[in-house]
């Protein structure tokens, strides 16, 4: 039941937008974000959809892993299409049951409401599909390194990911260990009410926070051993360059975010 | 796609034996034990145990586990408990065992792996690393198998540990009459305690016979991963460079015997040690 | 290379007050040295102490008394730390909670890039560390999908990168299975062989130690025997004393010699035995018969 928790979803391949810093995905899907909230004419979001539909037709990334990234999510983006649907107040009511009407404000509302949602999960979806977890960590080191000036941890922030994007999986395999190991003992994780449900965690969650714990004291030993002592002074062996071609995508990306503002002034 | 771990494995577990199940990491060993017990459900074919259908309709399963014991590798590591004592307990409490009999039953599997009475109301984290292990034993023993399952109860621990632990274990096979079941990487133990042994490669039962049977069959044992005890190696060199000895000793002990047996100009009686 | 001098260490228990409720004496007066290029085994029980010690060589722990000098320095002297980590790098018993990186060749990089090497260098030094212990094609796998030798492997690569002198590896095969052992000590003779670095590890396996150019044997945190593989396991009753086996071809030996049998002490191998007992052979050898084949057992 664990084992279905996945990150970092990486789809292998060679593309121009696999190829770009990770630097210039973030920063592009932060601000593709922004223009979403920004835009609020059906303009706008033709625009948006067209920009989104060239990235993911650059990343040659088969269009059901797009896809595969919405299912989870699919259950919220119903939820809030309907509650906008049928919970906005207008004038122009179209159809009434009991509480609950049909607007043509709300039908509007309803609509961006699912491009948005739509587009921000796909563009999110696309960063992780053609990032590993390990550029996108170094990316948001570097991006976040102007906070260093009001003492945040930028670096211990990033390692901490990093360490922890690596122990996720072994310290789940570790959870479904421990689970079998006290099935085998007799526990009994899928009957009972809510209250004995939990209960029945604390033989899983204790041994699974002292393994963390354990997994963590060797390996800030191990860290110390080859010399870790924090971000100063350290080299990369794969820094981040920026290349010509990130210098166009970020001009690519203020010329579409200007358009996207423009939409704004356009009358629907 | 996923390839079957375990696949066309029969295999028939008499009661009483203790047996050794050997094989290379990843030739289905754990797959099988956790079919064992009902942890794991075929994909297809059946689990018998007493000539019941483990997965048939109205099979209750919970006692399943409490009849067949499953000890896991580094068992110590699912210790939770705030004392030893209590932990040993979550077994028989999971049985719906009334609170006296739930303590009766840990005191008696603290015995049995004999842990130090003053280490019961000790917390589990306190005990020496070969403690930890017994007491994560003695919770499964709490609930008074009839077959005991062991996944490397020997992994990580030095020799003097494996020693308590196998002594332990043969000493309970031998008092409580229970099957045993213990998977192992050294051939050298296995060799030592086990009446038999289970080879696995590839997902099948490859090979199940005694000790002498199934080592005597090193080549193919090679060509799985596998290997036979120090000592035969030892014996079949000794062969080789002309020293008649018979090749099939798996004990330093038997090896002496049959080297001084041998022995020319000396008798059979002085080989004993 | 490295050299100790009468070193203590305590381990000392607080209450949450600070008052001392205990206090275990792990390391009790150990004096070794070790010269370079040397490949000594430690063995020991649990709680022997020899763990503690690896830890002092390494830094990551500091006398309660006495001296640790790894390359003329003083693991005391706090402005050599990281040249002492650099020059002595340590392998640990867990496989998975030593790998940092999450591919093979940046966790290889961790080292050289916590030094501030330059990035050109760094490339140059994971590929040869990588291929050093024969791990190059792995390069851009997940170590989460690794066999534990591979792992251990990876994570020896990890340490030479960082160019040490020596490397201890405190029980590096106890989580493996019979094959990742044998890589791993593989990997470890090659480069005391080949790269000739001091080599200090820690087993409990007496097939590990046979090669070893020295052997110390810890108990109760002072140094039990010492010598070489042949001088120490000529000592087997001691050692049975001390919970530690020996060698199958020395029990072996042990047990004929108790029986009257004229053997040399500390006999180590297979082949060793045999040159040993020819003799008794092969005087009136005629009259025994051949050592009868035992029949193949049934078909597997």
């Amino acid at each position: 039941m664990f084992r279905e928790i996945t990150l970092g979803q990486y789809y292998q391949t060679d593309s121009l937008l696999h190829r770009l810093d990770p630097r210039v995905k973030v920063a592009g899907v932060f601000f593709y974000i922004i223009s979403l909230f920004l835009i609020d004419r059906f303009a706008g979001y033709l625009a948006a959809g067209a920009f989104l539909f060239a990235a993911v037709a650059l990343s040659r990334v088969p269009f059901r892993y797009i896809l595969n990234g919405m299912r989870p999510v699919l259950f919220l983006l119903s939820i809030t299409v309907l509650f906008n649907l049928f919970l906005t107040p207008g004038e122009h009511v179209l159809w009434r049951f009991w509480r609950l009407q049909l607007t043509m404000e709300g039908g509007r509302f309803a609509l961006k409401m699912a491009f948005r949602l739509i587009f921000l999960i796909t563009a999110s979806t696309l960063m992780t599909l053609t990032t590993t977890p390990n550029q996108m960590t170094d990316a948001l080191e570097k991006l976040l390194r102007p906070l260093r000036r009001l003492h945040v941890p930028v670096h211990e922030i990033a390692m901490m990911m990093s360490i922890a994007l690596r122990f996720i999986p072994i310290l789940t395999e570790e959870l479904d260990k421990i689970q079998k190991a006290q099935m085998a003992r007799g526990a009994d994780f899928e009957s009972g009410g809510l209250l004995a449900r939990v209960r029945a965690m604390v033989p899983l969650l204790v041994p699974l926070f002292i393994a963390a714990f354990r997994r963590a004291n060797d390996l800030a030993m191990a860290m110390e051993a080859r010399c870790y002592r924090g971000g100063e002074g350290r080299t990369r062996m794969k820094p981040l360059r920026y290349q010509r071609r990130d210098g166009v995508a970020y001009l690519v990306l203020i010329l579409y975010f200007a358009a996207a503002a423009a939409t704004r002034a356009v009358p629907f | 796609m996923a390839s079957p771990a375990v696949h066309g494995l029969s295999a028939e577990l008499a009661d009483g034996q203790f047996i050794g199940l050997i094989g290379h990491t990843g030739s289905g060993k754990s797959t099988f034990v956790q079919l064992l017990n009902g942890l794991l459900r075929p994909s297809s074919g059946r689990i018998l145990y007493n000539s019941e259908d483990v997965w048939g309709q109205k099979y209750d399963r919970k006692k399943l586990r409490a009849e067949v014991g499953l000890v896991f590798q580094y068992p110590e590591h699912q210790l939770f408990e705030a004392d030893v004592l209590t932990d040993v307990c979550f077994g028989p409490r999971n049985m719906g065992l009334s609170a006296e009999e739930q303590k009766e039953r840990a005191l008696a599997a603290l015995r049995q792996v004999k842990l130090d009475e003053s280490c019961y109301a000790m917390s589990p984290f306190e005990l020496s690393g070969g403690q930890k292990r017994r007491a994560a034993i003695a919770g499964v023993l709490a609930m008074q198998p009839k077959v005991l399952i062991l996944d490397e109860p020997t992994a990580g621990l030095d020799p003097r540990g494996r020693d308590e632990i196998y002594d332990l274990i043969s000493g309970m096979h031998r008092e409580l009459g229970i099957t045993i079941l213990l998977v192992s990487h050294s051939m050298d133990d296995v060799a030592k305690y086990m009446d038999r042994i289970l080879v696995m490669n590839g997902g099948v039962i490859a090979c199940d016979g005694t000790p002498k049977e199934v080592f005597s069959r090193v080549r193919e044992l090679e060509e799985m991963g596998l290997a036979a005890p120090q000592i035969s190696y030892i014996m079949r060199h000794l062969q080789e460079q002309g020293i008649p000895v018979r090749t099939d000793a798996l004990t330093v002990e038997e090896a002496a015997r049959e080297i001084l047996r041998r022995l020319p100009g000396k008798r059979d009686t002085a080989a004993e040690r | 290379m490295i050299l100790t001098k009468g070193l203590i260490h305590n381990y000392t228990k607080k209450d949450d007050e600070g008052n001392t409720l205990s206090v275990i004496r792990a390391l009790d007066g150990v004096d070794i040295e070790v010269k370079a290029g040397e490949f000594v085994a430690i063995l020991g029980h649990n709680g022997s102490g020899k763990s503690t010690l690896a830890k002092h060589i390494n830094a990551l722990l500091y006398p309660s008394g006495g001296e640790v000098w790894v390359d003329g320095m003083n693991t005391e002297d706090a402005e050599k730390l990281w040249e002492i980590r650099q020059r002595a790098g340590m392998i640990f018993q867990n496989p998975d909670n030593q790998i940092i990186g999450q591919i093979v060749e940046e966790d290889v990089g961790f080292g050289p890039e916590n030094l501030g090497v330059p990035t050109q260098e760094i490339r140059e030094r994971v590929d040869e560390s990588l291929k050093a212990v024969g791990m190059l094609e792995y390069r851009e796998k997940s170590p989460n999908r690794l066999s534990g030798g591979q792992k251990q492997r990876v994570s020896i690569a990890g340490v030479i990168a960082m160019h040490p002198g020596c490397i201890i590896m405190d029980e590096p095969t106890a989580m493996l299975d019979p094959s990742g052992r044998k890589e791993v000590i593989r990997a470890a003779r090659a480069l005391n062989d080949v790269e000739r670095i001091t080599i200090l590890l820690i087993t409990h396996y007496m097939e590990e130690v046979i090669y070893a150019s020295r052997v110390i044997v810890m108990d109760g945190g002072r140094i039990a025997m010492q010598g070489t593989p042949r001088e120490v396991f000529s000592h087997v009753e001691k050692l049975k004393a001390l919970h530690l086996d020996v060698p199958a071809a020395t029990e072996l030996a042990y047990i004929l010699k108790k029986n009257g049998l004229a053997l040399p002490d500390g006999i180590l191998t297979k082949e060793e035995l045999a040159a040993a007992l020819k003799p008794y052979f092969s005087a009136s050898g005629q009259e025994s018969e051949q050592g009868e084949h035992v029949n193949p057992g049934r078909e597997c």
